[in-house]
């Protein structure tokens, strides 16, 4: 059960320990722990106000934890805004995929980091480079040069994820990325996790859909009321354990029910 | 062609490609007809505005008159230009009639009543906007008040630094034989300068065309063929070729003109070729993105507002030694929605991350256009306050029937 005593070939990426967080009276996260290791899916799950938004919110440096650890690389250190948490490595891909409409993809794909050539935008170094990344993915993407509006909503989700790689980060952070897609769509953006793990990221995923975090992900990690409450490899787990591990099912009016029946029987 | 290894970016079957000068032509029908007019529907309004007029008048379109209308065009203009740059983020100012009105009353009584150096008054100008523009800038940015609230002050209060400025002389005439008023009224361009700058204006541009043609190529890119940029290039020495030809007919192309057709160009450069471009367009478009996208959103917006206080204090300079004049209504009246009418009418839309800077050219000549034909009818003003008006009311439902059938066709 233990998964880090299980031996791993893979260096571990990021580590938290003990993390809590306070929003006034309401505790959202009281000592939770995750490891990320490197090519390696984990998939956060948990109900709403389970504490998965905020603890994605800590990794990329809105919020800054309130007590615990974070260690990156083995090295403690502290995230204290959205820039450390990249200069880190460690990119995030909101659930609102954060892309100006009217902008095209390549100039999604470089916005904030443009490259340039005598001080000029280098437009024809960053369209090669765009082909050559969208193809490692193997995003469909029909043209590079139109805006980002008239992509359907899996094209969107995979420009916002091939535009977190160009910053060549450790970590990807992919929150609720399927949260909106048909199912086609659905598929491409599994592949494309799929593909991240194979170039040896770590990557983090948020999502409430099991079918999708079963199809892709090598561990869940479960949160209830902002506390762990399971640790699975999706190997030696099935669905009903986890929804039990989300729901708090030990502690739920059937299993109340069952337990005072077992009661007045014996 | 079957040889021909496919383009990195045609390699999607879903692409159509069009290929050759009839594959161009064709692409543009199918950009129009999905909503991406660019600046068709102002050129076609100014050929229509044109021929109406000159139909009323057949001296409207005497090289006498298009001189006349290049050199009112200036001023307004230089001002307009700026307003493009607010409206891409999304924003307004209303203040650049009154900024323009200040600049213009910092130069006269500077330069004629305290006799100031004009270097000098000039840069005292032209620091006032800078000034008016970061106090714009950090209003915005530090308590996020719209800027349409801001600038409303700031036009009152402007217009009260303006008449403070002048003091009890309501009204101060610049020196004719000074060399501001000689730059804002007598300096043209001697015929053969006017024809070097147009052939380096299509040189530079068919020189960057091929470039750009070759590095794509070398990148495995699809490139424009040569025959389209000759044929472009070609075009465009036609165009710029007859117009500067024309009026060289009678006084020529008006140094005042030609300043604002240069800054024209340059603001074009930085917002489609710099990182500050592009970072204006994506603030635009999605502040958060931006934001989240590690841009200075803060500094993007306090860089437009200063930028768009400057090119209206340099508007009002060249306003003024147009005017050989400054008084208290400078840069008051119709200035004010002049340039703002311009940059909608050019073009640029109200609704933030779309347009360019020629917009501010295009928009100018049709209102100006307006202006000059009906003066040449002695119409009454309000003719000309109705007709601007309708003009304006139309380019803004194009803009927002252009932004639907963009959503419609894909092309946002």
């Amino acid at each position: 059960m233990n998964t880090t005593t299980k031996s791993r070939t893979a260096e571990q990426l990021l580590s938290l320990r003990g993390i809590t967080k306070r929003f006034g009276a309401v505790r959202a996260l009281s000592g939770v722990d995750l490891d990320v290791y490197a090519g390696e899916v984990v998939a956060i799950v948990g109900d709403n106000g389970a504490g998965k938004s905020t603890l994605v919110k800590i990794l990329a440096g809105v919020h800054p934890q309130d007590g615990g650890t974070i260690s990156f690389g083995g090295v403690p250190t502290s995230i204290p805004s959205p820039t450390d948490s990249r200069d880190l490595g460690i990119a995030t891909v909101y659930q609102d995929l954060s892309l100006c409409d009217n902008l095209d993809v390549v100039s999604n794909l470089w916005l904030g980091r443009e490259l340039r050539k005598g001080g000029a935008l280098d437009e024809v170094e960053m369209e090669q480079r765009s082909w050559t990344l969208l193809r490692e993915l193997s995003a469909r993407i029909p043209s590079v040069r139109i805006p980002v509006a008239s992509l359907s909503g899996g094209q969107r989700q995979t420009v916002a994820i091939a535009r977190s790689l160009i910053g060549e980060p450790s970590v990807v952070i992919l929150d609720e990325p399927t949260a909106a897609l048909g199912v086609a769509q659905t598929a491409e953006v599994l592949n494309l996790i799929e593909r991240l793990r194979e170039r040896g990221l770590g990557v983090i995923l948020i999502s409430h859909n099991i079918a999708d975090v079963q199809a892709v992900a090598d561990r869940i990690v479960v949160l209830r009321l902002g506390r762990n409450n399971g640790d699975f490899r999706v190997a030696d787990v099935t669905s009903e354990m986890i929804i039990a591990a989300i729901t708090g099912a030990s502690d739920n009016s059937v299993s109340r029910r069952a337990a005072l029946q077992e009661e007045s029987d014996s | 062609m079957t040889d021909a290894p496919v383009k990195l970016d045609q390699q999607d079957e879903r692409v159509v490609r069009y290929t050759g000068v009839r594959g161009a032509a064709r692409d543009f029908v199918q950009r129009v007809r999905g909503g991406d007019l660019g600046s068709l529907p102002v050129i076609l309004g100014l050929v229509v505005i044109w021929a109406v007029f000159q139909i009323l008048n057949p001296n409207f379109l005497s090289s006498t008159n298009l001189v006349n209308l290049t050199m009112q065009s200036a001023a307004v203009g230089t001002i307009s230009i700026g307003i493009v740059l607010v409206l891409l983020l999304g924003e307004i100012d209303l203040s650049v009639g009154s900024v323009s009105g200040l600049s213009s009353a910092i130069l006269a009584v500077g330069f004629v009543q305290l006799g100031f150096p004009l270097p000098l008054v000039l840069l005292a100008s032209l620091v006032a906007g800078v000034l008016a523009g970061l106090a714009f800038g950090f209003l915005r940015t530090l308590f996020g008040v719209p800027s349409f609230v801001i600038t409303l002050g700031g036009l009152l209060g402007i217009l009260g630094l303006q008449l403070f400025v002048l003091g009890k002389t309501k009204s101060i005439n610049i020196p004719f034989d000074s060399i501001i008023v000689q730059f804002g009224q007598q300096w043209f361009l001697p015929a053969w300068s006017s024809y070097t700058l147009v052939a380096i204006a299509v040189l530079v541009f068919a020189w960057n065309s091929l470039a750009l043609s070759r590095r794509r190529e070398a990148a495995g890119l699809s490139a424009l063929p040569v025959s389209i940029i000759a044929i472009r290039s070609g075009g465009l020495l036609v165009f710029l070729g007859v117009a500067t030809w024309y009026l060289n007919l009678s006084r020529g192309v008006g140094a005042p003109f030609a300043l604002f057709l240069l800054l024209v160009v340059i603001m074009h450069f930085f917002l489609t070729r710099t990182r500050w471009g592009r970072s204006v367009f994506a603030v635009g478009g999605n502040v958060e993105a931006a934001r989240r996208a590690g841009i200075r959103v803060n500094r993007v917006y306090i860089s437009v507002f200063v930028l768009c206080s400057l090119f209206a204090a340099l508007g009002g300079l060249m306003a003024a030694a147009r005017a050989a004049s400054a008084n208290s209504s400078s840069g008051g009246g119709d200035t004010n929605l002049n340039a703002i009418a311009a940059a909608v009418i050019g073009g640029t839309s109200l609704f933030g991350g779309r347009g360019s800077a020629f917009s501010a050219v295009l928009g100018i000549v049709v209102i100006m256009s307006i202006n000059s034909g009906l003066a040449l009818l002695f119409l009454e003003s309000y003719v000309q306050y109705i007709v601007t008006g309708a003009v304006l009311l139309l380019a803004v439902v194009i803009d927002s029937l252009s932004r639907r059938s963009r959503a419609a066709a894909g092309r946002a």
